[in-house]
């Protein structure tokens, strides 16, 4: 009998040697005439124990890691035996820190093949299609509404609203669209997704197909995921092969295409109407809404946009779920959210879990604090967009309104872990800097009220009137707030802001009294 | 190992705009088909999209330049892009790219003089978790620390 080996072929593990180790594994097999069979799966999220390796025993998988190429021989022996080796983690279920996760949108991620139907099937993929051709698109709508689910790409607009607002939308020509242009720094949950286990998406897209009547669906990948590109490219084809994607789906009356398109490195393109200005073949420039993208999107026709994450949630809905989804998190905030722990992080990865969940204990208890070993100073939630949080904060629920109540978001919830060498100016300035490299140009508070903040927060650091320029940059963002288009500039305030109101001290000499007011 | 590309051709140039022509909204993906075979967008190739797209040459190359990743000129032989956003930012990034640009002898953006290589920045990998990272060409690198930048600039400059 072979032995059944599990490497990760996500882009996280192949940048730490995943792919040198499993042809290491290949070759050591080779030299001890043992045969075995590996599997190159997703990533389970784990990023401190990548590589990480995985065989099938009788009592389940059997973790090791981080296993590096020179630890392939130990490790194959070990495995062989099932015997100890200092890199054994035992049973990959019962390892704490996935075993305290609730995956529902991540629960076959590292588990199966990202490209085999039949393994995808095996582990209760495409049951929530298949339940859903069974019901009328109100059906539908109706368990997409009471799963509470809201949009996972950030502005946390309830999903069920959006659909059905195109699905009552009159139209010859619908399409579904996948918003796969990830730019937050920090946030990787749709780059895996989508390398681990991008049926779930496809099959997400299809149920929003079938329930508001378009028959077309683009998923727009950033071109700084060319694995990820690869890998939806792949279950495409392996989707259509096995008839769930064209025409009849499953022998259904229903059509559905999927076709991936390729971003070209503009951050703006996340936004959704650049998106779908990008899909068009045009520069990514935001428009002004309404008319929202459900009533006239993609080429002027009525469009679902939506995140990953909101997609690849809808399959365990669709499959009975909504309910046990709905039973999750806090207030208005249902259902778990894929956090993604990331920066100067000891246990960085994926941990999906239900709302509610405080900033301190994802902090804390679950990253572990610092790779550096440095006390945690701040800490960025929801990407270059998103507010710095002192440990004062920490308090806080991970919900959406409750983050709002902070002046903050939870975006894409990234979080970015940053120790006491930071220079809270310099991340003030680069996020300035970043909204002026970024900017598509078409209103005035972003285009020029981001390189103005660049200046103006080089004066402050180079000690030239600080009081006044303060003032400047707490007017400057002001406006970029209320007066800007999207949430670029909208947005960009937020970590300015937040890094002046909890981190004063690193943006030149101590305040006055006066300034301490406020 | 260094991309090949070839070298620029009219005739090859319109195989690839046809191609992809009976797409909708085709002119990103034609720029990044004309990128992957000639290394960058030949400016010849400009008025070429806009014929066949029906569309003006203003308008293609617009969109042309409104894009980060679509290059006017070749890159050096290897194109070596680090991930500066703040997830590597936080992980000591910047000290890691200054380092590369003072091995290189250029600035971010900016190919050596021999053109073997390329320097850019990126805006995040999405290797967040295993950071600083870095992008060889089309090989991705995390857990970057001084050793491992030295080997990969190594390696760009070989």
């Amino acid at each position: 009998m072979s032995l059944r080996i599990y490497v990760s072929r996500d882009a996280g593990a192949i940048a730490v040697g995943a792919d040198e180790v499993a042809a290491a594994l290949a070759q050591a097999a080779n030299k001890r005439g043992v045969a075995i069979e590996i599997v190159r799966t997703g990533s389970r999220g784990m990023y401190w124990l990548e590589p990480l390796i995985e065989v099938a025993t009788p009592q389940g998988r059997v973790a090791f890691g981080p296993v590096t190429e020179s630890d392939a021989n130990s490790v194959l022996d070990a495995m062989i035996a099932d015997g100890a080796h200092p890199l054994r983690l035992g049973l990959t279920d019962e390892i704490p820190w996935l075993k305290r996760q609730t995956r529902l949108t991540f629960a076959r991620c590292g588990v199966i093949d990202p490209r085999s139907v039949e393994d995808y099937r095996a582990h209760d993929g495409y049951k929530g299609l298949e339940r859903a051709l069974t019901l009328t698109s109100d059906e539908i709508l109706a368990d997409v509404t009471t799963s509470g689910l809201r949009g996972r790409g950030g502005a946390g607009v309830p999903t069920g609203i959006k659909w059905k607002t195109v699905a009552t939308t009159s139209g010859e020509q619908k399409y579904i669209v996948c918003n796969a242009d990830e730019g937050d720094s920090g946030t990787f949950a749709d780059r895996m997704i989508m390398e681990g286990d991008p049926l779930v998406v496809i099959e997400g897209m299809t149920i929003a197909g079938i329930t508001v009547g378009a028959t077309k669906g683009y998923i727009y990948i950033r071109s700084e995921y060319p694995h990820a590109i690869e890998a939806m490219n792949a279950a495409i084809t392996a989707a259509k092969r096995a008839g769930y994607l064209g025409a009849r789906i499953g022998g259904s009356a229903h059509s559905f295409d999927l076709e991936v398109r390729v971003g070209a490195g503009a951050y703006v393109c996340g936004e959704e109407t650049s998106l779908l200005e990008s899909l068009e073949g045009r520069r990514g420039i935001v428009r002004a809404k309404p008319p929202l993208p459900a009533h006239k999107g993609l080429f002027g026709k009525p469009t679902v946009i939506n995140n990953v994450l909101s997609f690849a949630a809808i399959p365990f809905i669709l499959a009975g779920g909504a309910k046990a989804y709905a039973d999750y998190g806090m207030g208005r905030s249902r259902g778990t959210m894929p956090i993604q722990l990331a920066g100067n992080v000891r246990y960085g990865g994926l941990f999906e879990t239900a709302f509610g969940i405080t900033l301190g204990e994802l902090v804390d208890d679950i990253a572990g604090g610092t790779f550096t070993g440095r006390p945690v100073r701040a800490v960025q939630v929801g990407g270059p967009l998103g507010a710095y949080f002192p440990r004062a904060l920490f308090d806080t629920p991970f919900d959406y309104e409750a983050f709002a109540a902070r002046d903050g978001l939870i975006g894409h919830a990234g979080v970015v872990i940053f120790d006491d060498t930071v220079d809270m100016s310099k991340q003030a300035r680069f996020a300035m800097e970043f909204c002026a490299i970024e900017s598509c140009g078409k209103c005035t508070p972003c285009r020029i009220g981001s390189t103005r903040g660049v200046e103006t927060i080089d004066k402050i650091r180079a000690g030239e009137r600080v009081k006044e320029n303060i003032a400047v940059i707490e007017d400057l963002c002001n406006t970029m707030k209320f007066g800007s288009l999207c949430a670029l500039g909208g947005f960009t305030p937020y970590p300015v802001s937040s890094a002046l109101k909890h981190f004063r001290e690193d943006f030149g000499p101590a305040p006055t009294s006066l300034q301490a007011a406020e | 190992m260094a991309p090949v590309y070839e070298p620029w051709d009219a005739t090859r140039g319109e195989e690839i705009i046809a191609e992809h022509s009976h797409l909708e909204g085709a002119t990103l993906v034609m720029l990044h088909a004309l990128q992957e075979a000639f290394g960058y967008v030949p400016e010849p190739a400009i008025p070429m999209i806009a014929q066949a797209l029906n569309l003006s040459r203003a308008e293609v190359h617009g969109v042309f330049t409104f894009y980060h990743d679509f290059r006017h000129q070749p890159a050096g032989r290897r194109v070596l892009k680090l991930c500066r956003a703040e997830a590597c930012q936080a992980a000591g990034g910047d000290a890691l790219a200054a380092r590369a640009e003072a091995k290189l002898g250029i600035a971010m953006g900016h190919t050596t003089a021999d053109e073997r290589v390329t320097l850019e920045p990126i805006y995040c990998l999405g290797l967040c978790a295993t950071a600083p990272s870095a992008m060889l060409d089309g090989r991705v690198v995390g857990r970057l620390d001084e050793a491992r930048i030295d080997a990969l600039v190594a390696e760009a400059q070989r």
